[in-house]
């Protein structure tokens, strides 16, 4: 029988012991059904600084107000349904937790940017699934399929592994100041699919969807303000990503 | 209200509805409807893989594969359903590969495999690597190339549409589908989707317990809809609790952690699981594992200060390798627990994680009336589907395999049918019962609060229908599912609007909950016998002469309107296998 030794446990992890504080969450509210006027409105609630900021969010609509509107599903960063503005930048409200954000000061929490709000955190997601659609994102090759797997080196699946990772949250594309701008830009996300499949060796559109990209609306407008990568909850390297579809558009070799 | 009419109608996008849309928009005009965005499903969340015997990386065949799905499923599975699994499997992971899924993979360039749970060479002589995977994040690929395909094939979606009834007509003397009526969350307003052939693939219910590995929109919404209308359910007291997921919280930790050499440690540091399966030690089924795990506790060695938790050690691996196979579930730990698994243990617990139960179907992903009737035009595939390939407990990485094989099959089956058939004529005024539904919320006047019903909801089950079950716990659990019911009808929303309500759709998937937990609790009960997911201390064995059979539950509701559970059994099929005993 194999025994090991489990050094400080306990340590690890923080006891889990619950220990409640008082928080303030600022949130932008808004309900055409109710007034045209977006307003803040301030919610004080006692909550473990551990949890998470979709904790507070359902604490609030479960306990204080069932009008409070968002979407959410997984709660754990994977679904992509709740990125939002918070305390000023995009984030997944499921991935952070109240401790890391300064709970001594209000937590604001709005809509992402550049996209309709429908109702408090909900917006039109349109636009952005629709800039996505756009880039062919999916596998394009000729000729017979083979019989079994088209074979890949992992050298060659590396080569795009980091933008496979993206779950379509728009966190990147709305923290964009050139999409905030102007809603005809592709936009990261798009941009970062499109990456995806450019750089597939098992894939044969890359010509066509870096002809796509070369659009007025395209790559070009990217500014390189980093706010993509900084947004992204899946830690993909957006701008890099960005950086190496126009370096292909100059080279065409990718 | 709307009207629309077309020839196939899908319910959800997961893996299994779009796998069942990629076929039928290729044959019949389909449309998929579905509560979240589809890239939003829940499938997105699956990690470790999906079996199948590619024999990439060393000996394996379907009959391999077929067998550990027997044994793992606990002699409950339908042998020919399984035999379809284990075959369609290597056709179904090439095809994701040629629809561009990234798998990982071997030096040679085909797919990698990885052990994983009850998958094992030569009828359980040793694990074999049968996981075809994309790091832990194989769901997420699997969803993300299914919609790909999606857009590719040009295939028509109404994203955030709750679908919240399931239409049937009488045509000479038969029960037919005809159709679903939806709600639109954005504008509120209802809509009837006209169809000749109807998918379910709605996903699974593991939101009535609180400890969950499920999102919080998989509410059976699918189940509970076909249940009201006389479909019965099958085998709905086999839940699966997953043995690793994040303490507390719930949030899963795949089973490819000790597929890739982590191993479990009571708080001795002891790797306990060598005394309950001493061959596959840490990769034994889960059903076993969370008992092993939840006896250790009992017995005084669990972890921390209430000894309610045990650990997952990946401390011995080496980094590279944990960023290479498992970088999601590190950062999980990371984020939610601020713990660094390459030096730190992860405190873990079992996990309530999949529904081996549901709308009865064949192999052709038709659904069933009774034990031997189909219901024309009415399929379902995927977690809302009972095969059942999954027996009395699932094998991991044998659901996204379930969801492509069955969501294909289910795909095909109703656009050929489609192809031949005639609208049935809807119900007259289809739309009530949705639409009295949502007034009757809508209007509710009642102090009691959705949130507080549903969390006693989720202790009660926690308490009483997990992994240890007796006859009082049970009996505890019906009856608070009774109350909870009955408090149910005094509930009311604070929002009235009509806009993005998901105020009233909590609602609404509360009473699903409430529904589906009591058919749960119920089969439970009546079920003396320990098989599988589902154990009773009050009855330790498996008792084959009078429980190797699947329960059927049906709704019935009596001349005043009261409802009550109605439980009858259906035979399992054997074809190759008799039952032995279950040991690793
Ligand atoms: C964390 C986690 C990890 C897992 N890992 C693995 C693994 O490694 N290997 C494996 O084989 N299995 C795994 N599983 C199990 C497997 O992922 C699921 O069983 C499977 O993905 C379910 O797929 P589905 O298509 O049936 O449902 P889902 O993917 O849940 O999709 C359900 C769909 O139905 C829609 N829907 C639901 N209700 C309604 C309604 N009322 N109206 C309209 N639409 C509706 C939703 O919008 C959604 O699109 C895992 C499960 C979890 C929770
Ligand atoms: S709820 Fe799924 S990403 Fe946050």
């Amino acid at each position: 029988m194999s025994t090991a030794t489990v050094e400080k446990p306990e340590a690890a992890a923080d006891n889990g012991a619950s220990h409640k504080i008082t928080v303030t969450f600022r949130i932008r509210r808004f309900n055409p059904e109710v007034s045209a006027e977006a307003s803040w409105q301030d919610f004080v609630i006692d909550i473990d600084p551990k949890e998470r900021v979709l904790d507070a969010l359902h604490q609030i609509k479960w306990e204080e107000d069932g009008t409070l509107t968002f979407r959410r599903s997984c709660a754990h960063g994977i679904c992509g349904s709740d990125a939002m503005r918070i305390n000023g930048r995009n984030r997944l409200a499921c991935k952070t937790l109240i401790k890391d954000l300064n709970p001594a000061k209000p937590i604001s929490i709005e809509a992402i940017k550049g996209l309709t709000v429908l109702k408090d955190l909900i917006v039109d997601m349109e636009p952005f699934f629709q800039a996505y659609r756009d880039v062919m994102p999916f596998l394009v090759t000729s000729g017979n399929e083979p019989t079994r797997e088209r074979r890949q080196s992992a050298a060659d699946r590396e080569r795009f592994d980091d933008t496979t990772k993206c779950i379509l949250c728009a966190a990147c594309t709305s923290s964009c100041p050139v999409f905030w701008n102007d809603g005809q830009y592709f936009g990261p996300a798009a941009i970062v699919n499109a990456h995806r499949f450019i750089f597939d060796s098992r894939d044969e559109a890359g010509e066509q969807r870096l002809e796509i990209l070369n659009d007025k609306d395209g790559v070009w407008r990217c500014r390189t303000t980093f706010n993509c990568t900084d947004a992204c909850p899946r830690g993909i390297e957006v701008t890099k990503a960005i950086a190496e579809v126009k370096q292909a558009l100059i080279t065409r070799r990718f | 209200m709307q009207i629309h009419k077309y020839d196939t109608v899908i319910v959800g996008a997961g893996g299994a509805g779009m796998r069942a849309a990629i076929e039928a928009t290729k044959r019949s005009r389909t449309a998929v409807l579905t509560k979240l965005y589809p890239t939003r499903s829940h499938t997105g969340a699956a990690q470790g893989g999906m079996a199948a015997a590619l024999a990439n990386v060393e000996e394996d065949n379907w009959e391999w594969h077929t067998f550990d799905t027997v044994k793992g499923g606990d002699f409950l599975v339908d042998q020919d359903a399984a035999e379809i699994l284990a075959k369609e499997a290597i056709d179904s992971v090439l095809d994701l590969e040629k629809m561009g899924l990234p798998f990982n993979r071997t030096p040679d360039g085909t797919i990698d495999q990885r052990r994983f749970g009850g998958h094992t060479r030569n009828h359980g002589e040793a694990p074999v690597r049968r996981s075809c995977y994309a790091a832990d994040r194989t769901g997420h690929m699997i969803l993300q190339t299914l919609y790909q395909a999606c857009v590719k094939e040009g295939v028509e979606f109404y994203n955030e549409f709750y679908v919240l009834d399931v239409l049937l007509n009488e045509v000479d003397g038969v029960r037919k589908a005809s159709g679903v009526v939806a709600l639109e969350l954005a504008t509120g307003e209802l809509h009837v989707f006209q169809a000749k052939a109807i998918v379910f693939a709605s996903g699974g219910n593991g939101k009535f317990y609180k400890v969950s590995s499920n999102a919080h929109t998989l509410t059976g919404d699918g189940q509970a809809a076909a249940f009201r209308r006389g479909i019965p359910l099958e085998d709905m007291e086999f839940f699966q609790f997953h043995p690793t997921g994040i303490w507390k919280m719930g949030i899963l930790l795949t089973e490819g952690a000790r597929g890739e050499g982590g191993i479990l440690r009571n708080k001795d540091g002891e790797r306990f699981m060598e005394r309950y399966a001493p061959t596959i030690k840490d990769l034994a089924p889960r059903d076993m594992v969370s008992r092993s795990i939840y006896t250790e506790i009992r017995e005084g060695r669990g972890c921390g200060p209430d000894a309610d938790h045990v650990y997952l050690d990946l401390t011995h691996l080496p980094p590279e390798q944990l960023d290479a196979k498992l970088p999601d579930i590190t950062e999980f730990a990371r984020t939610y627990l601020g713990i660094e698994p390459y030096t730190d243990p992860i405190p873990i617990q079992p996990t309530a994680h999949y529904a081996m139960g549901g709308m009865p179907t064949n192999v052709r992903g038709e659904v069933l009336a009774n034990n031997t009737d189909v219901i024309p035009g009415l399929y379902a595939a995927g977690e809302v589907a009972c095969v059942s390939v999954h027996g009395a407990n699932r094998l991991g990485t044998n659901s996204l395999l379930d969801i492509n094989v069955f969501g294909r099959r289910a795909g095909i089956a109703a656009a050929e049918y489609a192809s031949t058939a005639d609208f049935v004529e809807l119900p007259e005024n289809p739309e009530e019962f949705v639409a009295g539904q949502v007034e009757m919320l809508r209007d509710a006047t009642g102090t009691e609060r959705v949130s507080d019903i549903r969390r006693e909801l989720q202790e009660t089950m926690d308490k009483n229908a997990m992994v240890f079950r007796t006859s009082e716990t049970l009996t505890e659990a019906r009856d608070e599912i009774a109350a909870l019911r009955e408090r149910y009808k005094g509930i009311s929303v604070q929002d009235k609007g009509r806009r993005f309500n998901t105020d009233l759709l909590e609602a609404i998937e509360l009473g699903n909950l409430l529904d589906l937990a009591e058919v749960l609790v119920v089969s439970a009960l009546a079920r003396k016998e320990s098989r599988g997911g589902h154990y009773r201390e009050d009855y330790p064995d498996r008792d084959d002469v009078n429980f190797m059979r699947h329960t059927m539950a049906y709704r019935e509701v009596d001349a005043d309107g009261n409802d009550s559970i109605r439980l009858d059994y259906k035979p399992v099929v054997q074809t190759r296998y008799q039952p032995m005993e279950r040991k690793y």
